[in-house]
C-alpha cells in the first residue's frame, strides 16, 4: 500500500472541512477525486502535501509505511509525494532551472545520492521538456512568472517529471486549460504514469479523465468520500451532475 | 562619570587649532580659507537631534559623548587587509586609503587616457589643482549641515577624479577605504570630488571595508558633477566594521543630457546614515538610484534621498530594498522634488522591505512634492515578511527552510543586483548574500 487515509478529519479556522475521509492508493493505480466546488478536495490535495494552514482534528495518514502528518512538507516531497499546484507560486528572481537543480539536489542528498553534475542535470531536463512540449526558453525565466494558466500547469507535470515522484496529486490541473493545453499535460501525466507510482487526481470536470482514465473514481461531498466506483462513475456524474449526489446524500438517514 | 570629559564639539574645536598650527605656512591656502569658513559654520550648527524631522528615527546623540580622535595619523599597512576586498576576474584602477589617508603602494593604475586624472585630494592640494578651486564644495552646502561641515572644517584627503570632455576610462576605478581603528577611535573624513566632463564617461567604485571590529567613525563627503552628455556609474559599497559609524554625504549635480546611475549597497557599520543629493541642472537628463541594505542585530541603517527635478525632461528612477534581521532597523526617506518648470518629468520611486524577525524595524516614507502639471510619477512602498506560499511551494519541491529561505531572498535582491553593470561585483554581492543567509 503507497497511500492509507484513515478517518481524516481537517479544519481550517476552527471550521471542519474535512469529516472523516477513507481511502487506500496502491502503486500502479490513479484514482480521481471527483466533487463540486467547496467540497474539500483541495484542502485533502494540500493536507497530503502539508501546507500548514490546516489542522488535522483527527485520522491518520500512511504513506510508504511513514506517518505523513509526522513530516515536514520537504520531507514528503523527498519521500516521493508531489502535488502540482492548483494555483502555482509564481516567484520572480527565481529561475525554473534554479528551482529544479536544487531541489533535485536536496532529494538526492536525502536519499544517500550523489548530486547530478551540471551535464547530467541539462540533458534530464532537457528530456522532461518534450514530455510536456515545453520550450527551452522556460528553463530560465522566473518560476510562473508572466506565464499563461497553460503554461503554469504545464510547468508543474515538468517538475513533476523531473523530480519523478511516487505519489503524485494533481489539484486541479485541468481547470482554466484549452482543449490543447489539456492534451499535452494529460499526455505527459500518462507517459509517467508506471507501475512504480500513483497519481491522484483531484477534478472538478469528467473531462480530463476521458485523457487520463483512472482506475477508481470517488465522489467527495461535504468533507466525506460518499461514493467510490470505477471510470464509468465519473461518466455518470457528468450525465447527472453533482445535484444527483447531493440529493442522495440528502436522503441518506443521518 | 569623569566631569573632565570634552564634548564632541570642544574635540572639534581643539583638534582644529592643532590641526592649523600644523599647517606650516599653508594657512592662506585657498583650502585652507574653505576649511576655516566650513569650520565658523560648524560651530554654529548643532548635532541634530530627533527632533528635527529629517532624524527622526535616527538618534544621533550618541555622539556628544564620545571621544574621538580627528587628525589621522598615517600607519603601516599590507595588502593582506585589502586583498578580500578585491573582485576576481577584475581588472580596475585601485586607490587606497588606510583610515582616510591615502595608501600609495596599495595604488595601481591601469592604462589611463591621456587627460584623465585619479589622484589623492592631498596630493591635488599639494600641487594647487585647478579641479579643486572650480568644484570643491560647490555641490555639498557647508551652511546648514553638521556633518558637511564637519567634514569640510578638516579636508585632508580623498579621491579627486577628473575625465576630461570626450574621454572615456574604460576599467572601472576602485575606491577602496580600509578603516580600522586604535584608542581613542579614529574620526575618518574622506572627501571625494568626481568631475565627468562632456561625453565623457567613467566608472567609480566607493568601497568602505574594515576587517576588524574596531570602533570608529567614518564621515564622508563625495561631490559628484557630471557635465553635459556625460554618464557616471557609480557604486557605493558599505562594508564597514560592525562597531563602526558611517555617515556618507552625496551631492550630484547633473549637466544637460547627462546620465548618472548609482547602487547604494550596504551591510556594514552599526550605525550608518546615508544622505544622497542630486539636482538636475540641465533638460534631458536621467538618474537612477538603487539600493540594497541588508542588516542584523542592532545595526541602523538609514537613507536619506532627494531628487531634484529642476529642469523638465528628466527621468529619475529610485528603488532601495532592505532585508532586516535581529534588532536591526531601517529608515528610508526619499524625496522626490518636481520644480514648476520640470514638466514632462518621469519620477518612479519604492521601497521594498523584509523583516526576517518580529522585532526588526523599519521607517520608510516616501515623499513627492510636484509642483509641475505634466509629470509622470509614481512611489511606493511595501514592508513585509518572505512571502509564506513561494516558501510553500519551493519546500513542496524538497527544499529545505534555509535553503528555500536564502533562494527567496537571492530572488528579492536579485534586480537591485542584476541592474549593477560589473559582473565582477555581481558575483561577489552574490557571495556577500550567500555568506549571509546560507
Amino acid at each position: 500500500m503507497l497511500l492509507e487515509i484513515k478517518n481524516l478529519h481537517a479544519s481550517i479556522n476552527g471550521n471542519e472541512i474535512l469529516k472523516g475521509i477513507d481511502l487506500s492508493v496502491n502503486f500502479g493505480e490513479v484514482h480521481a477525486i471527483m466533487g463540486p466546488n467547496g467540497s474539500g478536495k483541495s484542502t485533502l490535495a494540500s493536507i497530503l502535501a502539508g501546507k500548514e494552514d490546516y489542522e488535522v482534528t483527527e485520522g491518520e495518514i500512511w504513506y510508504n509505511g511513514k506517518n505523513l502528518l509526522e513530516l515536514a512538507p520537504e520531507d514528503r516531497a523527498r519521500e516521493g509525494v508531489f502535488l502540482a499546484f492548483q494555483y502555482p507560486v509564481e516567484i520572480p528572481g527565481v529561475s525554473n532551472t534554479n528551482l529544479l537543480k536544487t531541489a533535485l539536489n536536496e532529494i538526492r542528498k536525502y536519499r544517500g545520492e550523489e548530486e547530478l553534475d551540471a551535464i547530467e542535470f541539462l540533458s534530464l531536463l532537457k528530456e522532461k521538456s518534450k514530455l510536456v512540449e515545453l520550450d527551452q526558453k522556460f528553463l530560465s525565466r522566473s518560476v510562473n512568472e508572466g506565464f499563461s494558466g497553460g503554461e503554469k500547469k504545464r510547468n508543474e507535470i515538468f517538475q513533476m517529471a523531473v523530480l519523478n515522484p511516487k505519489l503524485a496529486i494533481l489539484d486541479e490541473t485541468d481547470s482554466g486549460l484549452d482543449i490543447d493545453a489539456l492534451r499535452i499535460v494529460a499526455n505527459g501525466v500518462n507517459k509517467l504514469r508506471s507501475k512504480d507510482n500513483a497519481i491522484v487526481i483531484v477534478t472538478h470536470y469528467q473531462r480530463l479523465l476521458n485523457y487520463i482514465v483512472p482506475d477508481f473514481v470517488h465522489v467527495l461531498y461535504q468533507g466525506k468520500i460518499v461514493k467510490s466506483g470505477s471510470k464509468e462513475l465519473a461518466l455518470e456524474l457528468e450525465e447527472k451532475g453533482y445535484d444527483w449526489i447531493k440529493n442522495q446524500k440528502e436522503e441518506m438517514p443521518v | 562619570m569623569n566631569q573632565n570629559k570634552l564634548t564632541f564639539k570642544e574635540i572639534c574645536l581643539q583638534s582644529f587649532e592643532d590641526f592649523e598650527k600644523n599647517l606650516n605656512g599653508e594657512k592662506q591656502h585657498p583650502i585652507h580659507l574653505y576649511r576655516k569658513k566650513a569650520f565658523e559654520h560648524f560651530i554654529n550648527l548643532d548635532i541634530p537631534s530627533v527632533k528635527n524631522e529629517e532624524w527622526k528615527y535616527t538618534n544621533v546623540s550618541f555622539l556628544t559623548k564620545e571621544e574621538f580622535k580627528i587628525n589621522p595619523v598615517k600607519s603601516d599597512f599590507s595588502y593582506d587587509h585589502i586583498s578580500k576586498f578585491l573582485f576576481d576576474n577584475l581588472e580596475h584602477n585601485l586607490i587606497t586609503f588606510v583610515n582616510g589617508i591615502y595608501n600609495k603602494d596599495l595604488s595601481k593604475l591601469l592604462d589611463i587616457p591621456s587627460g584623465v586624472e585619479i589622484l589623492s585630494l592631498s596630493e591635488a592640494i599639494k600641487n594647487n589643482n585647478p579641479i579643486i578651486k572650480e568644484y570643491l564644495g560647490s555641490a555639498s552646502d557647508i551652511t546648514n549641515n553638521f556633518f558637511i561641515a564637519l567634514n569640510s572644517s578638516f579636508v585632508i584627503d580623498g579621491a579627486l577624479i577628473y575625465v576630461p570632455d570626450g574621454k572615456v576610462v574604460e576599467e572601472p576605478i576602485h575606491l577602496m577605504f580600509y578603516n580600522n581603528s586604535s584608542s581613542p577611535k579614529d574620526l575618518i573624513q574622506p572627501r571625494n570630488l568626481f568631475v565627468v566632463g562632456k561625453n565623457a564617461q567613467v566608472t567609480i567604485l566607493e568601497h568602505y571595508v574594515s576587517d576588524t571590529d574596531t570602533e570608529y567613525f567614518t564621515n564622508s563627503v563625495t561631490e559628484i558633477f557630471v557635465d553635459e552628455n556625460g554618464n557616471l556609474d557609480h557604486i557605493k559599497l558599505q562594508e564597514e566594521s560592525l562597531k563602526s559609524i558611517h555617515i556618507g554625504r552625496m551631492d550630484t549635480n547633473q549637466g544637460r543630457n547627462s546620465n548618472f546611475s548609482s547602487h547604494l549597497i550596504s551591510t556594514g557599520a552599526k550605525f550608518s546614515r546615508n544622505e544622497f543629493n542630486s539636482v538636475f541642472k540641465g533638460e534631458g537628463s536621467e538618474s537612477t538610484l538603487n539600493g540594497l541594505f541588508m542588516i542584523d542585530g542592532d545595526q541602523l541603517f538609514d537613507a536619506h534621498t532627494l531628487i531634484d527635478h529642476a529642469k523638465p525632461h528628466c527621468n529619475s528612477h529610485e528603488h532601495y530594498k532592505g532585508i532586516l534581521q535581529g534588532n536591526s532597523k531601517g529608515v528610508f526617506n526619499g524625496k522626490v522634488m518636481v520644480r514648476q518648470d520640470a514638466q514632462k518629468t518621469n519620477a518612479f520611486q519604492e521601497n521594498n522591505v523584509i523583516l526576517l524577525s518580529d522585532s526588526a524595524v523599519m521607517n520608510t516614507k516616501p515623499q513627492l512634492e510636484i509642483f509641475a502639471d505634466d509629470v509622470k510619477c509614481s512611489h511606493g512602498a511595501t514592508i513585509g515578511k518572505l512571502n509564506e506560499e513561494a516558501k510553500f511551494y519551493l519546500k513542496s519541491r524538497g527544499i529545505g527552510e534555509d535553503a528555500a529561505t536564502a533562494i527567496l531572498i537571492h530572488a528579492f535582491a536579485s534586480d537591485v543586483i542584476t541592474s549593477i553593470k560589473i559582473e565582477a561585483l555581481r558575483d561577489y554581492l552574490e557571495k556577500i548574500i550567500t555568506r549571509k543567509f546560507n
